[in-house]
């Protein structure tokens, strides 16, 4: 599989056959790779095929079973991340590395063993000089709890550089940035990479891939696929690499089942209740209807997973309304400060997909009958619960979505992504909602479950159920929704017709609105809409 | 390609000897194995050292802790009544813990009940007729225990404040105000107020058992405590909330409610043990009356996995150990404290063996090739 | 009108009572700084205490003249071996077999004040006694010795000066510590691991050598204030039980310096103030109790304000009381 590369520059970190496995799960099966010096190499792969654990056993904090790690053509043994640094490798991880109670300097410095005394003030000199070479702002003396992601994401970078890693591995850096903050990075990449420096980026977003990297190796399954050339191949040939078989992203779209709204949210406010009044959803207004799914998109952070979980009534709103419409009788109910029991307790249906299926959505160590009983365990007159009814309902849901798991009673957390994602949304439809949140749900699942899901939204949606996606890829959101929604920062930006709306449109509105108010968005909606009255206010 | 062909690499570094992983699901027949052989590695390990210090043959030493333990009926009927206090006092901070509630102020919520109890005796005793002082006795009882629970617990509810370090800090208090009780009830400055002075308000006893009363409120108590765990809504969203705080507000159960409301629970538990020590049997009151059974409780309920029905067994034999280790200190005229040192022992290896349940270790003999097994250390 | 001798009295005796209280809480600080709430500092401090007994017994009956230099050396090694000891099984398992620390604290705490109380009674048991104590008389002489001149300089003598060399040393202790974890690699490291291990692991830090040495550490320091306490404090005399509930007054005491050694110092002398408040006031003996429940109420009210503030640098290390594994996933 290796390919006689055409770039100069001798290897400067090679995989031979490594395997690694978590029980009886292989994540890395005889993976064979190489990175050249002063190149960079992007590591395309679909969630769940084994990106993260490979690199992390570059960065000792996995070790590989089998197979062994080359550092400039010599055997490397890696078992701790002090290790990997002392090969020069650094790692810039998914999830930040970093101590909230000590400032940027403290957290950079920190595990260093360069023999001097310790002196912050001099490390802060360095991080100084280091944010102005490669053009970051950052407060070296700032803690670390009082910084935003990207902030907290230059720190991880400056720690990596301040120790003078040759290999730089990033695991998927664009995930938490905007499209700016995101070219910003790519410069400052660009300009390591003319340093000399060898790059990992791990991510799975094709045009970053084709922008940032020289070559491009592709990860399916826990197992090697090929490397190609960046300049030699194509957005098209890379997804046929790294999904094993040409996808078509044909999602079916019924037209809308019905015409009336039935969630009306005006100027929904809410401020962080963990930092102290920084507005996540700031003035949101629009209308969910019958009958349709109505898709929301935005980048990672912008208050998607908030609005949602407001409206469920997991946070408590500063100002606004969140309104149920009775479509029959025309009453209106007053969601906002009501619990997710209350708002049962009202006769309203309303399910709820969580971002976080196994920390929010499901008990992981509970079977899947007890995550049944989630929803229904208040049933029925009396102290003690009744198991039979979830018991039924979770055959029923193995049964029909396929649940690849040895019984009802297994826990939730031997699942796999995709099963577990199944008995989340089994459980949410079983309920018979006329509401539906979905937050990311496709996030992590291969593509059939993918496609199950999407399935299941649409049937939900051609029953009259107002169905409300949060989701990440904008290919998906316009081929099955209805209408999109994009917020930025917390405010809406746009109203979109899914059947009509251009990515790029998409794309732009996300990164809008950066001072708030001043959006210039589609008057759709929004506009024209008469103040609702709820009914006991 | 062959690595293994390859001549002698310089090597930096060495791998390391020892990795180890998370066993994904444990057999019960390994967990129980384990466990016994554990526990028999202990008892070897305090026999060798009882055997040391004494120069006895160990079938004796083994015979006089079992003598301590079941020698005669009396003894018999102590060894069932401590089970019973320690099983009681488990079973009480068993909730808490299954909501992760590190409630470790056990000790303070039945010395409250103590005292509460103790209180009633002294001050309503022969003023008001038996039965009511019996009830007024349980009232106080259980509600103090359960204000001790409830008091922390309001605390963490609202302001995440850190419950063990603060049930920690009400078991001294609780010491101090039995104390501060001492010296008002007896004027002499004694360290204990006793039967003389607490001398109404004594419960029953059944069929002339002293300590029958309290063994059958152990059982029915385990039985309670197995059902409210499993098998009631209450008990599920213990559960729930243990496991996920997220997913508790999510389907909208109240969590501070529940956090509070258990640990009412909880102390009243605590609070009505109080009532089983004083009202029950002892008829007295000192600041060490409930000896560490709080703390040893915790344990218990650890041990056990906070299943009630395997909690019998734990506390069983925490049980026989104080009581096995008490005799052979008499019999070979140590101090009382070797039943400490030999159940700290004992203690040591039981905790330690739950490593060997959840966890695999592999040695690393040398580099290993493609798809060579791995050996594996059982705990042995 | 309060007597300026009484003050002056009252202040020193709170600085020895509340000496044994700093080095256990300095102890139990560094220790929680690693992440491992130790609850068995007073098995350790027990452990500690009768380990240097041991030592100065054997030696203050080998020899017909005690030599200072040895009578101070030998307890204090005895005392930081035997501290150091318990500590290692209680790293062992919470580190390395990665047990519940709350309930491997208990089970030292039991076996430690065993270990004392065993040791100690039948030390008492070997001496042939008629008294329930045990005299290590010239020990204790060497551990007070005092500047000469102490006593000459008057209240600033007897407020300063007048000290066994122990009190000095848990000051400088509790200072070095306090610089160590603010001013150095080696401080800032050990609270990376308390805070957060991940984290730390992934800096390369060696977060099982961090915790081991941490409570080791930690162990030995709080093994000295039992040792202080029996061979200054109560001149010599080793009695059962005597330590009493010092050692989880020492546990309260880090909650009030919120984890930090030099505010120890003045919290360690202030609760010691509250110890013998009694005999300095007119306190009738059945308010006593209530006295001395003081130190643990000033404990929880600190516990209370410090979650309600909420200020991240005042609360807990962030991964107190858990152990950590790297491979979870």
């Amino acid at each position: 599989m290796q390919e006689t590369g055409k770039t100069a520059g001798a290897p400067a970190l090679e995989l031979r056959n490594i395997t690694k496995r978590f029980g009886s799960v292989i994540a890395n099966d005889r993976v064979s790779m190489e990175l050249r010096r002063g190149e960079i190499l992007a590591i395309l792969g679909e969630n769940g095929s084994g990106k993260t654990t490979l690199m992390n056993m570059i960065a000792g904090i996995y070790r590989q079973d089998e197979g062994e790690i080359f550092i400039d053509g010599k055997e490397a043994v890696i078992n701790s991340p002090k290790d990997s640094h002392e090969y020069g490798v650094g790692m810039i991880h998914q999830h930040f590395k970093l101590i909230d109670v000590f400032t940027a300097a403290e957290n950079i410095i920190l595990g260093i063993k360069d023999g001097k005394r310790y002196n912050i003030k001099a490390a802060s000199e360095k991080v100084r000089e280091i944010s102005s070479k490669y053009g970051f702002v950052i407060d070296p003396e700032k803690k670390i709890y009082a910084m935003s992601v990207s902030e907290k994401q230059t720190v991880e970078i400056i720690k990596v550089l301040y120790r003078g890693a040759d290999i730089l591995i990033l695991d998927e850096p664009t995930a938490v940035l905007t499209p700016q903050e995101t070219e910003r990075l790519f410069d400052v990449l660009r300009r390591m990479r003319e340093d000399g420096k060898s790059i990992i980026i791990i991510t799975h977003k094709l045009h970053e891939v084709m922008e940032i990297s020289d070559r491009v190796t592709v990860l399916r399954k826990g197992a090697y696929v090929g490397t190609v050339n960046t300049s030699e191949t194509n957005e098209q040939a890379l997804t046929d690499m790294m999904v094993g078989q040409k996808v078509e992203l044909n999602i079916e779209r019924t037209p809308p089942a019905k015409d009336y709204d039935r969630l009306i949210v005006e100027h929904l406010c809410m401020s962080s209740p963990s930092h102290d009044g920084v507005k996540i959803l700031n003035d949101i207004s629009f209308r969910a209807r019958a009958g349709e799914i109505l898709g929301i998109a935005g980048i990672s952070g912008s208050g998607q997973r908030e609005l949602l979980e407001t409206i469920a009534g997991l946070h408590a709103a500063d100002s606004g309304k969140i309104t149920y419409l009775h479509h029959k009788t025309g009453e209106l109910v007053n969601l906002r400060a009501k619990t997710p029991l209350q708002i049962r307790d009202l006769g309203i249906r309303l399910s709820f997909v969580p971002e976080d299926r196994l920390g929010m959505g499901l008990v992981g160590n509970m079977d899947i009958i007890d995550n049944m009983m989630l929803r229904s365990y208040k049933r029925g007159r009396g102290l003690f619960v009744d198991r039979q009814p979830p018991k039924d309902l979770a055959e029923r849901i193995i049964d029909s979505l396929q649940v690849s798991t040895p019984g009802p009673k297994t826990q939730v957390r031997k699942l796999s992504g995709g099963n577990v994602q199944k008995v989340l949304v089994g459980r949410e439809i079983a309920e018979a909602p006329s509401v539906l949140m979905a937050a990311y749900p496709v996030r992590g699942l291969d593509i059939n479950s993918s496609y199950m899901i999407y399935r299941l939204l649409n049937e939900q949606k051609e029953k009259g159920v107002a169905v409300i996606f949060v989701g990440e890829d904008l290919d998906v959101l316009l081929a099955l929704c209805d209408r999109i929604m994009v917020i930025s920062q917390g405010t809406v930006t746009g109203m979109l017709d899914g059947r009509t709306a251009k990515k790029e449109e998409v794309g732009l509105l996300m990164t809008k609105g950066a001072n708030g108010g001043a959006v210039n968005a589609p008057e759709r909606e929004t506009g024209s809409e008469t103040e609702v009255k709820s009914k006991d206010e | 390609m062959n690595e293994q062909a390859s001549a002698p690499r310089v090597r930096t570094r060495r791998q390391s000897l020892i990795s180890i992983t998370k066993r994904p699901a444990v057999p019960f027949v390994r967990a129980v194995a384990v466990r016994a052989v554990a526990i028999l590695a202990a008892l070897v390990i305090a026999g060798v050292v009882t055997i040391l210090l004494t120069g006895e043959n160990p079938i004796s030493v083994y015979v006089t802790m079992f003598e301590g333990a079941f020698g005669s009926g009396p003894i018999i009927w102590k060894t069932f009544q401590d089970i019973a206090i320690l099983l009681c006092t488990s079973l009480a901070v068993t909730p808490a813990f299954r909501m992760r509630f590190w409630n470790i102020g056990a000790e303070g919520q039945v010395l409250a009940g103590c005292l509460a109890c103790a209180y009633a005796m002294y001050r309503f005793g022969g003023v008001i007729p038996e039965w009511l002082l019996m009830i007024i006795m349980a009232v106080f009882s259980v509600l103090a225990g359960a204000i001790f629970g409830l008091i922390p617990a309001v605390f963490k509810a609202n302001w995440n404040t850190n419950e063990t370090l603060f049930t920690l800090m009400m078991n001294y208090i609780a010491i101090q105000l039995v104390e501060f009780f001492l010296k008002i009830a007896d004027k002499s400055g004694s360290n204990t107020v006793g039967p003389s002075i607490l001398s109404h308000g004594w419960y029953p006893t059944l069929f002339g058992q002293k300590y029958l009363l309290n063994i059958i409120v152990a059982a029915v108590l385990t039985v309670l405590i197995f059902f409210y765990l499993n098998y009631t809504k209450h008990g599920y969203e213990i559960s729930v909330v243990g496991e996920s705080e997220n997913t508790a507000r999510y389907i909208g159960i109240n969590v501070k409610k529940v956090i509070i409301r258990t640990m009412i629970l909880s102390g009243a538990i605590c609070g009505l043990v109080g009532l089983l020590i004083v009202g029950g049997t002892s008829h007295s009151i000192d600041s060490n009356i409930v000896g560490g059974r709080g703390f040893t409780a915790i344990m218990v309920s650890w041990l056990a996995k906070f299943n009630p029905v395997m909690m019998t067994l734990t506390s069983f034999l925490l049980v026989f150990l104080e009581r096995g280790a008490g005799e052979v200190s008499t019999k070979f005229g140590f101090n009382a404290s070797f039943s400490d040192i030999i159940s700290g022992i004992i203690l040591f290896f039981i905790i330690g063996c739950e490593f060997f349940i959840n966890y695999q270790v592999h040695i690393n003999a040398g580099r290993k090739r493609a798809g060579e097994p791995e050996k594996e250390v059982s705990g042995q | 009108m309060i007597d300026g001798n009484v003050i002056v009295s009252f202040i020193s005796r709170a600085v020895l009572q509340g000496t044994p209280l700093l080095l256990g809480s300095t102890g139990e600080i560094i220790t929680e700084k690693s992440g491992n709430l130790n609850l068995g500092i007073p098995g350790i401090m027990y452990t500690g205490a009768i380990s240097g007994v041991i030592g100065g017994f054997f030696y203050q009956n080998s020899v017909s003249r005690v030599n200072t230099a040895l009578a101070i050396i030998i307890p204090l090694l005895c005392c930081l071996a035997g501290s150091l000891l318990v500590s290692l099984i209680y790293s062992f398992l919470t580190v390395t077999l990665r047990a519940n620390q709350n309930v491997t604290g208990l089970a030292i705490t039991t076996f430690g004040v065993g270990i004392g109380n065993f040791f100690g009674g039948s030390l008492i048991k070997i001496t042939g006694s008629a008294v329930p104590y045990l005299s290590l008389s010239s020990i204790a002489k060497a551990f007070k010795h005092t500047l000469p001149f102490a006593s000459k300089l008057g209240w600033f003598g007897e407020l300063f000066l007048n000290y066994g060399f122990m009190v000095y040393l848990a000051v400088i202790i509790a200072l070095v510590a306090s610089y160590i974890l603010k001013h150095t690699h080696l401080g800032l490291q050990l609270r990376a691991v308390g805070e957060s291990p991940a984290t730390a692991d992934a800096a390369g830090i060696n977060v099982t050598a961090y915790k081991y040495f941490a409570t080791c550490i930690g162990g030995m320091i709080a093994g000295l204030g039992g040792l202080y306490y029996v061979i200054d404090y109560s001149n010599g005399i080793w009695s059962n039980d005597g330590f009493g509930d010092r050692g989880w007054l020492a546990i309260a005491l880090v909650i009030f310096a919120i984890w930090r050694p030099d505010m120890s110092i003045l919290g360690s002398y202030l609760f010691g103030a509250l110890y013998i408040l009694p005999n300095y006031t007119s306190v009738s003996l059945q308010s006593l109790p209530l006295f001395e429940m003081l130190p643990y109420v000033v404990t929880v009210v600190v516990l209370i304000t410090v979650s309600l503030r909420k200020k991240r640098e005042h609360l807990p290390p962030a991964s107190l009381g858990l152990s950590y594994f790297r491979e979870e996933r």
